[in-house]
């Protein structure tokens, strides 16, 4: 089986947000920039789960620039078999999802598992996009995986809970919680990773379809207004009467 | 272009609370743009139902009466819902981002070849003929202005971000067959929580954190949420030894809340947890800890253990509510 797992580089977690050029670039400076948490606890983990129940391949992709090198060596320190990346700055989802499904189409996969949504824009874009691009089946906001034979059973988050589906390969599958328990590289997956391969490929035209025209930060004039432990009938009051939510 | 196209999901026979939101902002948009609210309804709701759409603004509804379509295989939903807006030549397509709304969205704009915007807080702003859309982004931390770059886009609506005027009207029904009627993969099994309010979509929402010291002292927030008629939430410490389930999680790795109240209890408010919930319209935090950085983020706080102040929070409410009826 042939896996295909997305990575993208986004700001840590921790990151105190600013933006420069008149609020129009996210500021970089001092930030620490990491493997989107969910491509990395869930969608690499649980491919390369399923690579080492059954055999195959997991390759890694990332569109980006060079300076991502060590985002996709950890991705190989973790245990994918090998790496591309597209080289050229996204400039929207849809331009990285182009990349990345023009790749799937040379390459052939029978799956292709990304995070849940990137941490900078909350998209929630690529799984939706790559499926629509291959025109296979896709589902989002999967906590649990099994293939056999060529078939996927996942089960998905919905209203008020979840459904469980069978569907035939290729599929595309975007990666919640729980899917898989996150993995930290060893030694040897470290040494391992120097030598595995990691072709760059030129991208393919495309153009962008939206762009960011400005970013606001958030109003900080909220004040916490306290009430009393001991007068919470005034917290009522205030909820329904200034507040007006209950 | 003539028209604005809303998606309106189906589940157990009725319209979902959060496609009547699509509706709405769809009406809204077309009105301020001198176009046609219409809305793609798919699977099975009753007449009235579909026709009851003209009351959020819907001038015309076509009607997937189609089993097939209740179950969401988004492959098929957005191949009929891309022939639905070729058909009444629309401009923008409106979708809740809601669970099913996560795919959907991405694979519409593919099909429909247009600027996405997923998560859209607001609604619409024209720049000339391009699509201006506020959107929440670094995990709430910051907000963004999108733009479309075609003339055409796919507006993916942040549940209870806006609350829809209902008027009076009834809209014209049009049975509609897709032309695609390939449908793969097939639905196993079900479970839901049953008796409970589901938690993306409550609009009064209780939750614990490990200040309520074990799953046996959850009576405290359970009480209070049956009592507003809401959903109860978590933190993530909290789902991960197992006092309360998964989907009970709210925060940057659960999921993200945007209900009109939000009662934290005993949540310290870690940068992880309040980027899922500080979208919320009013926040109201109880801790023992008068440094808990939650209070920064929140329009009430209450500084006080929540053994106490929970069932005087309880008993204050039913009084309220006792008075009012």
């Amino acid at each position: 089986m042939k896996i295909l797992v997305p990575i993208s580089k986004v700001p840590d977690t921790t990151s105190k947000i600013s933006f420069t050029d008149n609020n129009t670039r996210f500021n970089t400076e001092g930030v620490q920039m990491i493997m989107n948490p969910t491509d990395e606890w869930y969608a690499l983990v649980r491919a390369i789960e399923l690579k080492e129940q059954q055999g195959g391949e997991v390759v890694v992709i990332h569109v980006g620039a060079a300076d991502a090198e060590q985002i996709i060596r950890k991705a190989l320190a973790i245990g994918a078999d090998k790496a591309v990346r597209v080289d050229t700055e996204p400039t929207d989802g849809y331009v990285a999802a182009f990349q990345i499904a023009e790749f799937a189409k040379q390459e052939g996969f029978d799956l292709i598992i990304t995070g849940k949504e990137t941490i900078d824009f909350n998209s929630f874009e690529m799984a939706g996009m790559l499926a629509e691009l291959l025109d296979w089946p896709g589902a989002a906001l999967v906590n649990h995986l099994e293939v056999n034979g060529g078939v996927a059973t996942y089960r998905r988050e919905i209203e008020g809970g979840t459904e469980t589906v069978e569907c035939a390969l290729p599929l595309v599958i975007g990666a919640t919680k729980d899917l898989a328990q996150p993995r930290i590289p060893n030694m040897k997956g470290i040494m391992a990773a120097r030598t595995k391969p990691l072709q760059v490929v030129a991208a393919a035209a495309c153009e962008q379809r939206t762009s960011v025209a400005s970013f606001q930060l958030p109003d900080k004039s909220k004040q916490c207004k306290y009430v009393d432990k001991d007068n919470i009938d005034e917290l009522v009051r205030l909820l329904h009467e200034e507040a007006k939510v209950i | 272009m003539s028209a604005i196209l809303s998606i309106i999901e189906t589940s157990e026979g009725k319209i979902k609370k959060a496609s009547y939101e699509a509706a709405y902002y769809a009406s809204q948009t077309a009105a301020s743009l001198g176009l046609e609210s219409v809305a793609l309804v798919l699977g099975q709701a009753s007449d009235a139902d579909v026709a009851g759409l003209g009351q959020f603004g819907v001038k015309k509804a076509l009607f997937v009466n189609d089993s097939r379509y209740s179950s969401f295989d988004s492959r098929a939903v957005s191949k009929a819902a891309v022939e639905a807006a070729g058909k009444i030549n629309a401009k923008a397509i409106v979708l809740s981002f809601n669970q099913n709304g996560k795919l959907l969205g991405g694979r519409l704009a593919i099909g429909f070849g247009s600027a996405y915007f997923p998560g859209a807080a607001a609604l619409p702003v024209m720049d000339g003929s391009e699509f201006t859309v506020l959107k929440s982004v670094y995990s709430g931390k910051a907000s963004a202005i999108y733009k479309s770059h075609n003339g055409k886009a796919v507006i993916a609506l942040t549940p209870n971000s806006l609350s829809p005027q209902k008027g009076e009207g009834s809209c014209a029904v049009e049975a509609f067959a897709p032309s695609f009627g390939e449908f793969k993969g097939s639905i196993k099994g079900v479970d839901k929580v049953t008796g409970t309010v589901p938690l993306t979509e409550a609009e009064l929402v209780v939750s614990g954190g490990r200040g309520l010291k074990g799953p046996e002292n959850w009576h405290l927030v359970e009480d209070l949420a049956k009592e507003l008629g809401a959903a109860t939430a978590c933190s993530r410490p909290v789902s991960d030894v197992d006092w309360r389930p998964h989907h009970e999680h709210v925060g940057q790795t659960g999921i993200t809340v945007r209900p009109n109240l939000y009662i934290a209890v005993g949540i310290s408010g870690a940068i992880q947890h309040l980027a899922g919930v500080n979208q919320s319209k009013t926040i109201v935090v109880i801790n023992s800890d008068p440094e808990a950085p939650f209070f920064k983020a929140a329009d009430y706080g209450i500084v006080g253990d929540a053994f106490e102040v929970m069932p005087r929070l309880l008993d204050s409410y039913r009084k309220f509510k006792a008075a009012s009826h």
